[in-house]
Parts: C-alpha cells; structure tokens; sequence
C-alpha cells in the first residue's frame, strides 16, 4: 500500500512539486493566449460587421476554418506544419538547419486561433445588441470614429459581451491540456508521468481533473467578480 | 392614381448610384481576401504537386474506415449521452435538494474538466482497480481502448446535453404547464405534447452545437490509440512523414462540420417558419 501523502508531497519523493510547475504552464499558456485572441477576436468582429463585402467575407472565412478544425488537428497542423515551413524557408540559406518549434509558442498561435474564431462571434452577437444610435449620438458630439469606439461603444461592448467570454476563457484553459500532446510539460503530462512512474494512475489523472475543476472554479469567481464590477454604474440590460 | 399613369411615368429623379470608390477599407478587405486566395491556391498547389497515387492507393480506405469508426463513435456517444441526460437534466430542475446536488455535481465535473483528461481517467486511471473490475466481469471492457473512450464521451457529453434540455424546458413559460394542467392534461401529457415541442425548437442549435463539439472532441481519442479518422492520419504521417497527411484531415473534417452547420440551419429555418412574418 502505496502512502498517498508522501506520492503527493513535494519533496524529492513526491510528485507535488512537479504538479505544481505543470499548473503554472497551463495557467501561464492560458493566459498568454488570451490577450491575442481578444485582440485578434475584436478584429475580425469589426470586419464581419463592417458595410464592406469584402472583409465580411474574409472574417468570415476565419471564423469558418478555425471553428470547423478540431483543436488537436489545428495544433498538429500549427506545429507540424510552421516546423515544415519555416525549415524549408530556412534551407534557402542554411542547408543542413533544423527548426524546433516551442511547444509552448504553437499551443499559444493554435488555441489563440481557435479562441478568436470564437471570440469574434461573441464580439459580433454583442456589436449588434448595440443599437446605432449610439454611434450617431457619438458622431453628434463631434467625435471622430476611433474616439466613438473607444469611448462610446467599447464600454458597452465589453459588458455585454462579458458572459460570453468568460465560458470562452474556460473552454480555454480545458483546451490548453492537449497541448500536452506536442510535448508541454503542462497539468495533464506532469500528472501523466506521475501516474506512469508510480503506478497510481487513477490517483494522478484523479487529481489532474480536481486541479482542472479548481481552475475552473477560481475562474467563474473572479467573472462573477469582474461582472459586478463592470455592471455598477450602467444600465442594466 | 391609375396604373396607367404609373406605367406613362417619363422619368423619376433618383439620386444617382454611389460610386463604388476605393475606400480604406474595400482595399484592406480586397487585401485579406487576396491572402485568403494565395493560401487556398497555395494549398492546391501543394496538393496537386504532392499528389502521389500511390499513396492515395495505400491510405485512401485506411481514411474511410477511420472516417467510420469516428461516426460511429460520435452517433452512439450522442444517444447514450441523450438517454443519461434526461434522468440528470430531471434532478437539475428536482426541488429535491439531494437529487438537484447530484446532478449539479455531474454536470460540474464533466464540463468543468477537460475531455482529454477525462478519457485518460477512464483508459489509464480505472487500470488501478483491475482486481475489482475483473472480479465482477467488466475488466474486459474497461481494457479496450475503443470502450473506454465511448464510455467517457457518453458521460461527458450527458452532462451537457443536460443542461441544453433543462435550459430548453426551462425557456418554455410557466403559463403554458398552467394552461395544460388547467385543460387536465397529466405532468407526463403536458410534457410530451405541450412543452416538448416548444423546448426543442430552442435546443436545436445547441443540440446541433454540440454534435459538432463532439465530432471536433472525437480526434482525441487517437492519443489513447483508437484509430478514428485523427487516428488513422497520425499513422499515416508516422509513416511518410507527409504533411498532405494532416491537410487531407482537415479538408474531411471541415467538410463534416460545415455540412453539418448548413443541415442544422436549414431545420431551424423549416420547424420555425410558423414564427417567421
């Protein structure tokens, strides 16, 4: 009978160190994703809701690629794929040169693409609960586009679009264990190792998803917190 | 006015046409659609200078039966997840306190987690209790990759399943359980005939969502080495190091699932059409 507390403890005989450092990698890879993909996300929002054809267009042939593609196929084709490229780019200089792609980097441009395919809609669905006066109104004070958006639309934006967001973001953090797969010493590897290491299977990928569940937890309070915050002082809708 | 005089009318002043002028953003548009065209080209590019029949030959059924095994996969996870989601979507909306934290506690867990985790816990993690699962006969079961992963996507995708039925049979309005027990129809009667039918106008499309999710969830399971359509791709690519491999896939995958968005789109627009002026 195998004692649980030394397995988990975080000496040299426990695992509890090495769990550690893979929730920071996860946390740590979620969260460099998520200013990207907002950003990239509120972009391609504006495009698919501008009067151009042309950008809809573009938008939305983004949107239909990154939401069609399952994530694990995105990440191969990012990470396989970026490896082939850049390396076929690099022989026009260097013959004998190999490229390794972080594994943290592809996670970070796979899940980002994903998430802002995502995110555009949630950014979309909020643009249009926006009614056009608010911008005519803008306007009518003599702001410029950019000063409308800012300070006008994008206050509001942010608040309605807010729930929306926050189911993303933990899609998000779920998403992030199967960066697992191309060799990130995240939640999901470090608990795998453990259990392959001491036999105690059922015990790592137990507390694997306890860690995951608390992630998750954290996460919908800290929402609810920033949600009460942006709701005070507006009109509630 | 007479239609005639309508028809004799010589000429109407209309404001002429905009002129289609080169605007910041028709040219940014026009630029990212032209990326948008190099990259599809240059994938066509690089199929058709890679094409190679013989891999074709070689790969092209391996493709199809992973294709099978994944439609398989998602179809009967699907309906077993529909079945356990009705008993789990029953305590969500039960005023019993125990049965409501039951399910809540499920749902919880299994949309709180990640699926890939959740299929390691069933593949590697129930390998613990080998002893006890052997003894009342369900180690055989537990020991196949291709069950531990159908069992894990039914369970994963009950939890939401059950929260797309309560939130659809909680969208219906009270009224209409009132006006239905006020016709004397049973709690059963008013379900089946009454809400149901309203409920599941609502739930299509994330019904429809969450097919989608699943087959999209499904390439997991070729870490825990099924050998699904993912599966098969990442067998071929070991072999040939071929990265049409991988853009093959994706080209089947994107195809499913945007066939699949257009049939759910078109349902909606046929079963809502009473509420379309």
């Amino acid at each position: 009978m195998t004692d649980y507390r030394t397995l988990l403890s975080f000496g040299p005989e426990g695992w509890g160190d090495d769990i550690a450092a893979g929730v920071l990698v996860t946390v740590a890879l979620a969260l460099a994703t998520l200013p990207f993909g907002l950003a990239i996300g509120f972009l391609v929002a504006l495009a698919k809701q501008s009067g151009e054809k042309t950008l809809r267009l573009a938008g939305n042939i983004y949107t239909t690629v990154f939401r069609g593609l399952p994530e694990l196929l995105t990440l191969f084709l990012v990470f396989y794929g970026a490896q082939i490229g850049i390396q076929q780019f690099v022989r026009l200089f260097d013959a004998k040169a190999t490229v390794e792609i972080n594994s943290f980097v592809a996670g970070m441009v796979a899940l980002g693409a994903v998430f802002s395919a995502y995110a555009s809609e949630v950014f979309q669905s909020a643009f249009r609960a926006i009614p056009n006066g608010q911008y005519e109104g803008g306007y009518a004070i003599g702001l410029s586009k950019l000063q409308t958006m800012r300070l006008v639309i994008l206050p509001q934006l942010i608040r309605i679009a807010l729930p929306g967001l926050g189911n993303l973001w933990l899609i998000l953090l779920k998403d992030t264990a199967l960066v697992s797969v191309i060799g990130l010493a995240d939640i999901l590897r470090q608990t795998g190792i453990a259990a392959r290491v001491t036999r105690e299977a059922f015990l790592f990928f137990g507390l694997a998803c306890l860690i995951y569940l608390a992630l998750a937890i954290l996460s919908s309070i800290a929402f609810g917190a920033i949600e009460r915050w942006s709701g005070k002082g507006g009109v509630q809708r | 006015m007479t239609a005639e005089n309508l028809t004799t009318v010589p000429h109407v002043d209309r404001p002429p046409p905009l002129p289609a002028r080169w605007t910041q953003a028709r040219i940014l548009g026009t630029t990212l659609l032209c990326l948008w065209a190099a990259a599809g080209l240059g994938l066509i590019y690089f199929l058709v200078r890679s094409w190679n029949p013989d891999l074709l030959h070689r790969y092209a059924p391996n493709y199809l039966s992973g294709l099978w095994v994944t439609i398989q996969l998602v179809v009967i996870s699907i309906i077993i997840g529909a079945l356990l989601s009705i008993p789990i979507a029953c305590g969500r909306m039960s005023k019993n306190r125990i049965w409501s934290g039951l399910a809540y506690g499920y749902v919880y867990f299994f949309r709180g987690t990640p699926l890939l985790a959740q299929t390691f816990l069933v593949y590697y993690g129930l390998g613990s209790f080998r002893h006890q699962l052997d003894a009342i006969g369900l180690w055989t079961f537990f020991r196949d990759a291709w069950y531990c992963a159908l069992f894990a996507f039914s369970l994963n995708t009950a939890a939401y399943q059950a929260e797309i039925l309560r939130g659809a049979i909680e969208s219906v309005g009270k009224g209409q359980w009132e006006a239905a027990k006020a016709l004397g129809l049973s709690r059963i009667q008013a379900l089946r005939k009454i809400i149901l039918p309203q409920a599941l106008i609502v739930a299509l499309r994330p019904y429809g969502n969450e097919i989608i999710l699943m087959i999209k969830g499904s390439a997991i399971v070729a870490i825990i080495t099924v050998y699904d359509l993912m599966g098969e791709t990442r067998r071929a690519y070991s072999r040939t190091f071929d990265f049409q491999t991988y853009i093959w896939a994706a080209i089947i995958y994107l195809a499913i699932v945007e066939a699949l968005r257009n049939i759910v789109d078109w349902i909606e627009r046929r079963i809502t059409r009473h509420l379309q002026r």
